[in-house]
């Protein structure tokens, strides 16, 4: 017992308990979390109306954010999926002053784009004027049956570049192309007012006068949404039939985050002497799209949950204090027991550190839930922050912290004699 | 210890000329020149009327309250020149009370609000409930251990607070009219407790306006004024 060589005890020391308390004459810091904890746990009924404000405030932040961060997540999905790699390049309309000849697209230009680095796929695409032709079924031989369609022409790779599906038949290839075969592929809703909905019976549809075999029907296109109302021949046959001199617009689908290279690199591919007379279609840095839309819902739904905690952190401050006033007497009961006023004043402020941390706990998890049911009924995949789940508990003890600051130091400077007095 | 000093026990307590004024208007001389000394071992009890002083007296013995003037040493130390932290410290180690109105916790078990007066004291949790089972034990409540306070009679209470009080091992035990709040019967079972406790050789300090129950004690002070009268 080398380190009971101390000062000598002022009262001529005769215990060694005495000495040994001398040695540890403060409480540990479990002791005074157990009696917050027992003082919190005292009255269950008041602990739940007390966090109930945190509770509310929590799953507000929690919930909203992660509902925000979830339907953002699905906006920059969809944008991701559809147009994130969608490149267009068409000739620049309102630059016109060179004439015709230089802003007209070269045949060749699938095949120079096709060359680059990261695209996916690449074809042409153009409106015909077809003048009065009517577009008519078959079968309707009366006048009234005919359909003003529009009418496109396509290259062979334009189906997979705008991620073309059917619902029945096929594409046309490079061979139609070649060719100049008389063939269409039908559009969905063109194929509806059409009356035509399967291909093995080789329908014909009649252009003007003349007969077209229907190959395929499409389901979806994504980006160009006209082709869906269309009626679409292959490159060959529309210069045959209406003589048309050049592309009309370029469609490619390059890589995932490929789409800022190729549009760059695109122009001068087709037109090196003149990128310029070219327009290109490209989305926009696909980190601008998600930040823009978050930030939005974001700001908005922050100030919420922030008005929510302020107001749970009011509530926590208002019980903690009237507990204090309840509790004037135990307070003196343990100034009495040899409680210093830190002791007091630490015992309340853990005391509304743990109402705060169980308030953002039981928040957090409603927040998660409400997020996560919200996204199991949409249909969406559920985004949270991993810092939003973990962090708000603190948060709310923080809350519990600083609202229990005040009251903490109210029941620190009660005297104990006032405290002790009474009944 | 290299020397080793023989000293005569010091007395428990040792007030000279305390005072304790309140200021006014008009200012209040709750306290005014007590000269009080309690022996080891002594059963000493204050009487006096009521707003004679002697809820000050007990305040300015038990720590709880500074006086205005005058010396006031407890167990040897003078306690004038302490900070409140060291008050506290000493509050804890060598007092214990016992008031009118039991204070006892109602959401806690007897047996912790025993252990209580220990937390502050630094004793260690298991050697704290180990110590508040036999002083339970030695006021009679070993079967009542794991009750709450709420589930007690009146008498039981004050052993629970007795207990609680004689625990942490203080030199001094002051009682504030502790049969106050009790009948007769009860009354008598506390005071029978007291006088096992000084048999024992415990100092008590009894405050009360009772002259029942100050009889018991083996010196008796009455207060009058704020000044104690032999």
């Amino acid at each position: 017992m080398v380190t009971q060589a101390g000062p000598p005890d002022p009262a001529g020391g005769p215990s060694t308990s005495r000495r040994r308390r001398r040695l540890r004459s403060r409480p540990a810091v479990r002791d005074l979390l157990d009696e917050a904890l027992a003082g919190v746990a005292a009255r269950p009924t008041r602990l739940i109306l007390t966090t109930l404000g945190t509770v509310l405030g929590v799953a507000a932040l929690v919930g909203t954010v992660g509902l925000g961060q979830t339907a953002a997540g699905q906006i920059t999905q969809r944008f991701d999926l559809a147009a994130a790699t969608r490149v267009v390049v068409q000739p620049d309309d309102k630059d016109g002053q060179e004439g015709e000849a230089a802003t007209q697209l070269p045949w060749d230009a699938p095949d120079r784009i096709k060359r680059l680095n990261g695209v996916e796929a690449v074809g042409t695409v153009s409106n015909l004027e077809i003048g009065d032709d009517l577009v008519q079924n078959v079968t309707g031989l009366d006048e009234g049956a005919g359909k003003a369609l529009q009418v496109m022409a396509g290259s062979a790779g334009l189906w997979d570049a705008v991620r073309a599906t059917l619902q029945t038949g096929r594409f046309f290839d490079q061979g139609h192309d070649q060719r100049a075969d008389k063939v269409v592929v039908l559009g969905k809703h063109a194929a509806e007012r059409l009356g035509i909905n399967r291909v093995d019976s080789q329908p014909a549809v009649f252009i003007g006068d003349e007969p077209y075999t229907v190959i395929g029907i499409l389901d979806s296109v994504s980006g160009r949404a006209e082709l869906n109302d269309a009626v679409i021949m292959p490159n060959g046959a529309a210069r045959n039939a209406y003589d048309l001199e050049s592309p009309d617009a370029v469609e490619i689908r390059t890589a995932v985050g490929a789409a800022q290279l190729i549009a760059e690199q695109a122009p001068i591919a087709i037109e090196p002497n003149n990128p310029s007379t070219l327009r290109v279609d490209a989305p926009p840095k696909q980190g601008a799209v998600r930040k823009g839309v978050e930030s939005d819902l974001n700001a908005l739904f922050l100030l919420l949950g922030a008005v929510a905690l302020l107001v749970g952190g009011l509530g926590i401050a208002n019980v903690t204090l009237l507990s204090v006033l309840e509790r004037i007497s135990e307070i003196g009961l343990r100034r009495a027991l040899g409680a210093a006023r830190r002791h007091i004043a630490v015992q309340f402020l853990v005391e509304s550190v743990i109402v705060g941390f169980l308030g953002g706990l039981l928040g957090t998890a409603v927040g998660v839930i409400l997020t996560v049911s919200v996204s199991w009924i949409r249909d969406w995949t559920p985004i949270l922050d991993n810092r939003l789940a973990f962090g708000s508990p603190l948060l709310g003890a923080f809350i519990g912290l600083v609202a229990g600051t005040y009251p903490a130091w109210k029941a620190s400077a009660i005297q104990p004699i006032t405290a002790l007095r009474g009944t | 210890m290299t020397a080793t000093v023989v000293a005569l026990p010091a007395p428990v307590v040792e007030m000279i000329g305390v005072r304790r004024f309140f200021e006014g208007p008009p200012e209040v001389r709750a306290i005014n020149g007590v000269d009080l000394t309690i022996g080891q071992g002594e059963y000493l009890s204050i009487v006096g009327p009521s707003g004679s002083g002697k809820s000050t007296l007990l305040h300015l013995l038990g720590l709880l309250d500074n006086p205005t003037g005058g010396v006031y040493r407890l167990d040897g130390v003078d306690t004038m020149s302490l900070r409140e932290r060291r008050r506290a410290v000493l509050r804890g180690e060598r007092i214990g009370f016992v008031f009118q109105s039991f204070h006892l916790l109602d959401h806690r078990t007897v047996l912790e609000n025993v252990a209580l007066s220990m937390v502050y004291v630094g004793v260690p949790r298991r050697e704290r409930l180990a110590r508040a089972r036999v002083a339970l034990e030695r006021v009679g409540l070993a079967h009542r251990m794991e009750f709450a306070p709420t589930t007690l009679s009146g008498g039981e209470r004050q052993r629970v607070a007795i207990a609680r009080a004689l625990v942490a091992e203080p030199s001094l035990l002051l009682a504030d009219e502790p049969t106050g709040n009790l009948d007769s019967a009860n009354a008598e079972a506390i005071l029978q407790v007291f006088d096992e406790l000084h048999s024992e050789g415990m100092t008590l300090a009894v405050i009360t306006h009772d002259a029942e129950v100050s009889r018991r004690a083996q010196r008796q002070v009455r207060i009058v004024d704020g000044t104690l009268q032999w």
